[in-house]
């Protein structure tokens, strides 16, 4: 809670910082607006039902980003992390695909999907299967045999000892590749929305306010929620992560 | 006594061809039922080895290893271990109760069952009422208790103990010592315990099979008959007990420990009820040296390694 409040602190300190070098003149206002004047934008806006249903657009396309990401990954690190031979096979794929941003897939995507729901849910999939990926192979590539040993040492067999020891060992890893592949899917989820003209969306809400005469508090409103989106998401899943996880933080505390 | 454990002409290797490392070579001994014997070797004699191809961890490239007659392949029913390295040999996720009843999860045991076994178990190795905490709460002696009860919740015929106390500080290690043997002795268990400690094996062990460096091989065979209640301080006082230690010191430093690698020549062991009522009456300094002479002159007459034949 402690930690919260100085976040908060930090972010009004922010807020403040920036109405001051408007209203001082430090930067023009029909440049950036003043913070007031977005926030009244951004209280609007929270009133204006399109608008909304816009927001819940991108969260649903987000969720279900994350899910298929999580459904492809896990099982794929699974696999991979599990099997030496079709980890080093796929090593130069994987490596070739990864670093290709998902925006510089929109042509490809547009022309194939189109630009409609799918379009962005495809590529914001694309953009957070990787650290679940390798989040996965990771843990299970790295799980410590002795730990292995000892769940086949009471009798449990491979199948037993792979959902009951090495899963759960292995969950901590997986949940930060998780949390990490959410905050890639929110902003690829909303560049879609933006660069390939959604017809919904809060990528498209933020376009329209750009092209629209310039209404820049509308622009920054939307960033503003699209912000503060992303810092609910990612306190969730730590605040949750630490809750289920107690065990994997403290774990050097076993070495005493 | 009936035999538990029958090790016979257990071989592995890792690698193949040039590159292969052979850990323990034509090993052959067994334990009787209630035994509780220790292995002692230098570091690095490939006695880790030995107690995983024994548990069926692994599976030995050469000989077999029988438990109560069945031959093993993979890790048997009636079989517990308990390794080093508690903090990451038990499961952190888990609390005390959920990692001591682990074992049962395989077994048709019900659960008001499994809860009520790792209660009792728990408390007969000092820990009632910490079945809540998480293995990463308790001092490293007590995680180790922990462990030592996972591996006795299933009553194992067999419990295989490696180097279960190195980790440990010396108060503690002298509480598990103790702990083990009235454990070994309330439940009739048949104990294998591997260490590189001298003094440890023989405070523990009724029997002490002393290990050649790598490639294992089998040196000798000793009895320990040191009174059945032993004390951390008056029976490594007693003059038998030092006798024995530096019985076992001497083979350690012996030349057929000392040598190395590939010239190893095979030592058969020979079983150890014969030597164990041989030496009963006997003083046990003078068994044990017995027992090794013996086991040095079978190394000299049966060796077929050639090596070790133009050495001699």
């Amino acid at each position: 809670m402690r930690t919260f409040a100085k976040g908060l602190t930090g972010l009004l300190g922010f807020f403040l910082l920036w109405e001051i070098t408007v209203q001082a003149g430090v930067l023009p206002d029909y440049w950036v607006p003043p913070a007031s004047e977005v926030a009244t934008t951004f209280v609007e806006l929270l009133g204006d039902r399109e608008f909304l249903l816009g927001v819940v657009a991108t969260l649903l396309a987000w969720l279900i980003a994350l899910g298929v990401a999580i459904g492809i990954g896990v099982p794929a690190g699974l696999l991979l992390g599990s099997v030496p031979a079709l980890q080093s096979a796929s090593r130069a794929l994987i490596e070739f695909l990864r670093p290709i941003p998902a925006v510089a897939l929109i042509p490809l995507v547009m022309v194939t999907i189109g630009s409609g729901p799918d379009a962005k849910i495809t590529l914001a999939v694309y953009a957070a299967v990787w650290p679940i990926l390798f989040n996965t192979i990771y843990a299970f590539g790295e799980i410590d045999p002795v730990l292995l040993d000892s769940a086949r040492a009471t009798g449990a067999n491979r199948r037993q000892a792979l959902t009951w020891v090495a899963l759960p060992h292995a969950a901590p890893f997986i949940f930060t590749g998780v949390r990490v592949a959410a905050s890639i899917a929110l902003i690829a989820v909303i560049s879609v929305e933006y660069i390939a003209a959604s017809e919904v969306g809060l990528g498209r809400y933020i376009l329209e306010g750009g092209m629209n005469n310039g209404h820049l508090d509308q622009v920054m409103a939307g960033t503003v929620l699209a912000g503060l989106a992303g810092w609910a998401i990612n306190s969730a899943l730590v605040g949750s992560g630490k809750r289920l996880f107690r065990w994997a933080d403290t774990e050097e505390r076993a070495t005493r | 006594m009936s035999t538990m454990l029958e090790v016979s002409g257990l071989t592995h290797q890792y690698g193949r061809g040039e590159r292969a490392h052979v850990a323990v070579r034509d090993l052959t001994f067994t334990i009787e039922a209630g035994q509780l014997a220790c292995i002692v070797g230098p570091s690095g004699c490939g006695k880790s080895t030995l107690l995983r191809c024994i548990s069926g961890l692994i599976p030995a490239t050469g000989g077999s290893v029988r438990l109560h007659g069945d031959e093993v392949s993979g890790v048997p029913d009636d079989l517990a271990v308990v390794f080093q390295d508690y903090s990451r040999s038990l499961f952190p996720w888990l609390t005390v109760a959920k990692n001591v009843e682990f074992p049962l999860r395989w077994q048709q045991v019900s659960k008001a069952d499994r809860r009520r076994r790792a209660a009792e178990v728990l408390e007969s190795v000092g820990l009632a009422g910490v079945g809540k905490k998480y293995p990463w709460q308790l001092s490293g002696g007590m995680q180790q208790r922990v462990s030592i009860a996972r591996a006795l919740v299933s009553r194992p015929a067999l419990l295989l103990m490696d180097e279960p106390f190195a980790s440990v500080d010396a108060q503690t290690r002298g509480e598990l010592e103790d702990l083990t043997r009235r454990v070994q002795r309330d439940l009739g268990s048949t104990i294998l315990l591997v260490t590189h400690d001298i003094d440890e094996s023989v405070y523990l062990a009724d029997r002490v099979l002393v290990l050649s460096k790598s490639p294992a091989a089998i040196v000798a065979d000793l009895t320990i008959d040191l009174p059945a209640e032993r004390d951390q301080i008056t029976t490594r006082e007693s003059e038998q007990f030092v006798s024995l230690r530096g019985e076992v010191a001497r083979l350690l430093q012996s030349p057929q420990v000392q040598r190395t690698g590939e010239t190893a020549p095979e030592t058969p062991a020979t079983a150890g009820s014969d030597a164990a009522h041989g030496a009963a009456s006997a003083d046990a300094a003078d068994s044990a040296t017995t027992d090794s002479a013996k086991a040095a002159a079978a190394e000299a007459v049966e060796s077929p390694d050639e090596t070790a034949a133009s050495r001699s």
